[in-house]
């Protein structure tokens, strides 16, 4: 049959014509947001991002499914798709790991179907496809808890029976159902093996391939016959959208809620903050009483250990960022956020859909620009790579704190709602994003220049953030924090003690890095900036937080400013004009490596980083120049 | 104010059979789908999302700004611009 609305008859065969028929790849596959990097998690007891908004997960990830006790089984997470059209980069990935075409992931044994039973009516569409594919597949309805507590009913049995394979109620953020996951693979591997050759035809009525509406028709015969009962809407979804979606409350709360979160950065995170230094302090001037005075607690307590410490004091405020940033993404606000910025987008070129990234850029750009893999326009999707480093990422937050805790006085501003030195850090935010739209616009009618695409957005429902979740957020990115603190933070102090003390014997101005500091002095003197901070820009090339690292070991190894905190050394060697250049400095340079090598792995080509770097470093340098220049002419 | 809008502006009754864009149902209206008239790609994702004939769709808010819209389809919540919503015609429904 091949009417447009009809069904088709395909025989199956349940047998693999691969390998010995062995079972050993399994892909987790699902339409957006159904919950498949949370089952993935569970079943490998890894930890990949999850989130509440479409399109978290946009490449494969691959584990051993430890969790179940079946390490000898791979399973591939991969982006939620609506069906096989490749419509965005990250569908295309899945497409490719099904099809076996895509380098360095096997192609799947047997497919987990995750859907999410809220809205089975829908998501059974994708059914239909992934059955087509032949693979022995479980379908599993993910958040079965959820939908039973709101009044809705399925009958699994009845849907095996119309589907032709084993179907379960699973709940993957609880954990519950993983057992018929586990009985399902060992019953698969044991037919794998026993089935060799013998080949099992099943017949399965199925509807005409890519065509959208035989695929609903099918889902929706499926859905009244297994007599699946939805859900009642959350009511709460719609309460609160009444209130963040409306005209007026919606931005104010907002705005009320950006405010809160850069005085708690200061008002919580700076006492934390300045506890944390004195005992990372003590603790080197401890050490440093052990190894008496000489080289060794010169190179430890003076070099290495000022340096790591002084970035390593503002995890606190860190942590309160990503506690914000996790709000955010999971109670499904990010969407929200998104549907409302579109008409902003749109006047600089973009689509509301690029708005998501540029919002995780806020944590770190390398994981939002992976996050554009969700723009189906390409040159929309170049043009967000572009600018998403403008955001103000969480490696900027060190200086940032820095600088404003040396030279900005704590008066307030609106009260005791937001103080000056919360208003000057939500004004570099600010300054970052409008570097951000400015070069969206330039480049969208310039070289990415591109008829605007639909603004196609699913709004997840609203979910309370789970403590759990946020706690192991916080956790990882803790972690990433010291560890990168430990790595390349502390390998650049070391080279930089090295360089400082090299020859021996000499003064700091005279080592090879007082040389090589006043060498390019002249450059950066227009900027206000002496020979320390010239060093620190070009040491922070690897990133940005190893500038406060690296300005911690130097001021450390002057003995002019040794006793003093590097607060107080900041004040000594610097004026106003330099520090607040400093700031615009770094809200528009792109310090950090790790960002170009994503953006040239994105793009294909050295040419988009190369332009990004020099189109960056350019506007820091005249942005801190005016920033310099102004203050000294006409703030005297 | 929208409400008190709503009250003044005159809505033409909508009558059954008769067909209209998406774009221009008043919130809280719905409509049954009857044909898409976009670009192919785009038109098929709309389709799997649930944008089929013969699909209901509730029109549920609009972004503060006016645009785009919320519409609800099988239970899910999907934005859409203006001018996507205006190449969807939709037909009356006698139910809400």
């Amino acid at each position: 049959m091949s009417s447009c609305c009809g069904t088709e008859t395909i025989e199956i065969t349940t047998e693999q014509p691969r390998i010995a028929g062995k079972l050993q790849t399994v892909a987790l596959v699902g339409p957006p947001n159904s919950g498949k990097s949370t089952l993935f998690n569970r079943l490998t007891g890894l930890r990949q991002k999850v989130a509440n908004y479409p399109g978290v997960t946009v490449e494969q990830h691959t584990g051993r499914m430890k969790g179940i006790g079946r390490a000898d089984l791979l399973l591939v997470d991969l982006p939620g798709i609506y069906s096989f059209d490749s419509y965005s980069e990250d569908a295309r990935v899945t497409v490719d790991v099904l099809k076996g075409e895509m380098p360095g992931t096997p192609k799947p044994d047997a497919v987990l179907l995750v859907l999410d039973s809220l809205h089975l009516r829908r998501q059974l569409m994708l059914a239909a496809p992934v059955l087509a594919l032949g693979l022995p597949t479980l379908v599993l309805l993910n958040m079965s808890d959820l939908m039973e507590s709101r009044g809705g009913e399925v009958d699994p049995l009845a849907l095996a029976q119309e589907l032709g394979t084993p179907v379960a109620k699973i709940s993957a953020a609880r954990g519950v159902g993983m057992d018929a996951i586990a009985q399902f693979l060992q019953r698969k591997s044991g037919e794998a093996e026993a089935l060799q050759g013998a080949t099992q035809p099943q017949r399965l009525e199925l509807p005409v391939m890519g065509n959208a509406r035989s695929y609903r028709q099918w889902a929706t015969g499926i859905s009244s016959r297994t007599r699946y009962k939805a859900p009642l809407s959350s009511e709460w979804t719609q309460r609160i959208d009444s209130v963040l979606l409306h005209p007026v409350w919606g931005p104010l709360t907002f705005l009320m809620v950006v405010f809160a979160v850069f005085q708690a950065v200061f008002t919580i995170g700076n006492p934390l903050s300045d506890a944390f230094g004195n005992v990372l302090y003590a603790l080197g001037d401890l050490v440093g009483r052990f190894l008496g005075h000489g080289w060794l607690q010169s190179f430890l307590v003076n070099g290495v250990w000022r340096g790591v410490a002084s970035v390593l004091v503002f995890l606190p405020q860190i942590l309160l960022l990503f506690l914000f940033i996790g709000v955010l993404e999971d109670s499904g606000y990010l969407a929200r956020a998104a549907l409302i910025a579109d008409r902003f987008m749109r006047t600089i070129g973009l689509n509301g859909k690029a708005f998501i990234p540029l919002l995780s850029a806020y944590a770190c750009a390398v994981p939002a620009i992976m996050a554009t893999r969700t723009i189906e326009n390409k040159r929309d999707r170049y043009a967000t790579i572009l600018v998403a480093p403008f955001m103000t990422c969480s490696a900027r937050l060190p200086i940032y704190m820095l600088i404003i805790a040396a030279f900005v006085p704590n008066r307030p501003v609106l009260g005791d709602l937001l103080g000056l030195q919360a208003t000057a850090l939500l004004g570099l935010y600010v300054l970052g994003f409008l570097a951000a739209v400015v070069t969206a616009r330039l480049l969208k009618s310039s070289i990415l220049k591109a008829s605007s695409t639909p603004f196609i957005l699913e709004l997840p429902q609203y979910r309370m953030p789970t403590l759990r979740s946020l706690a192991m957020r916080l956790y990882d990115r803790g972690k990433m924090f010291t560890q990168k603190a430990g790595t390349i933070i502390l390998s650049v102090t070391v080279v930089l003690w090295v360089l400082a003390n090299v020859p021996f014997h000499t003064t700091l101005a005279d080592s090879l890095i007082g040389r090589l500091g006043h060498l390019i002095e002249p450059a950066i003197a227009p900027l206000g900036f002496n020979w320390k901070i010239g060093i620190g820009l070009i040491s922070s090339i690897v990133a940005r937080e190893v500038i406060v690292g690296t300005l911690g070991t130097l001021y450390g190894a002057d003995p002019a400013t040794q006793a003093l905190h590097l607060q107080a050394a900041l004040r000594h060697g610097m004026t106003l004009g330099g520090a607040m250049a400093l700031l615009v400095f770094f809200a528009f340079a792109m310090q950090c490596t790790s960002t170009l090598a994503i953006v040239k792995r994105e793009t294909n080509s050295w040419r988009w980083p190369a332009l990004q770097f020099a189109y960056m470093s350019v506007l820091a340098y005249l942005g801190a120049l005016a920033t310099n220049q102004i203050i000294l002419h006409f703030l005297r | 104010m929208r409400a008190i809008w709503s009250y003044l502006s005159y809505h033409e009754p909508w009558a059954m059979g008769t067909v209209r864009a998406l774009s221009e149902l008043p919130v809280g209206t719905a409509g049954v789908v009857e044909s898409l008239d976009l670009p192919d790609a785009v038109q098929h994702h709309l389709m799997h999302m649930g944008f089929v004939p013969e699909a209901r769709v509730v029109v549920v808010r609009r972004a503060p700004a006016g645009d785009p819209t919320v519409y609800s389809i099988d239970g899910f919540e999907i934005a859409l611009r203006r001018e996507t919503a205006s190449s969807i015609v939709v037909r009356a429904t006698e139910d809400l």
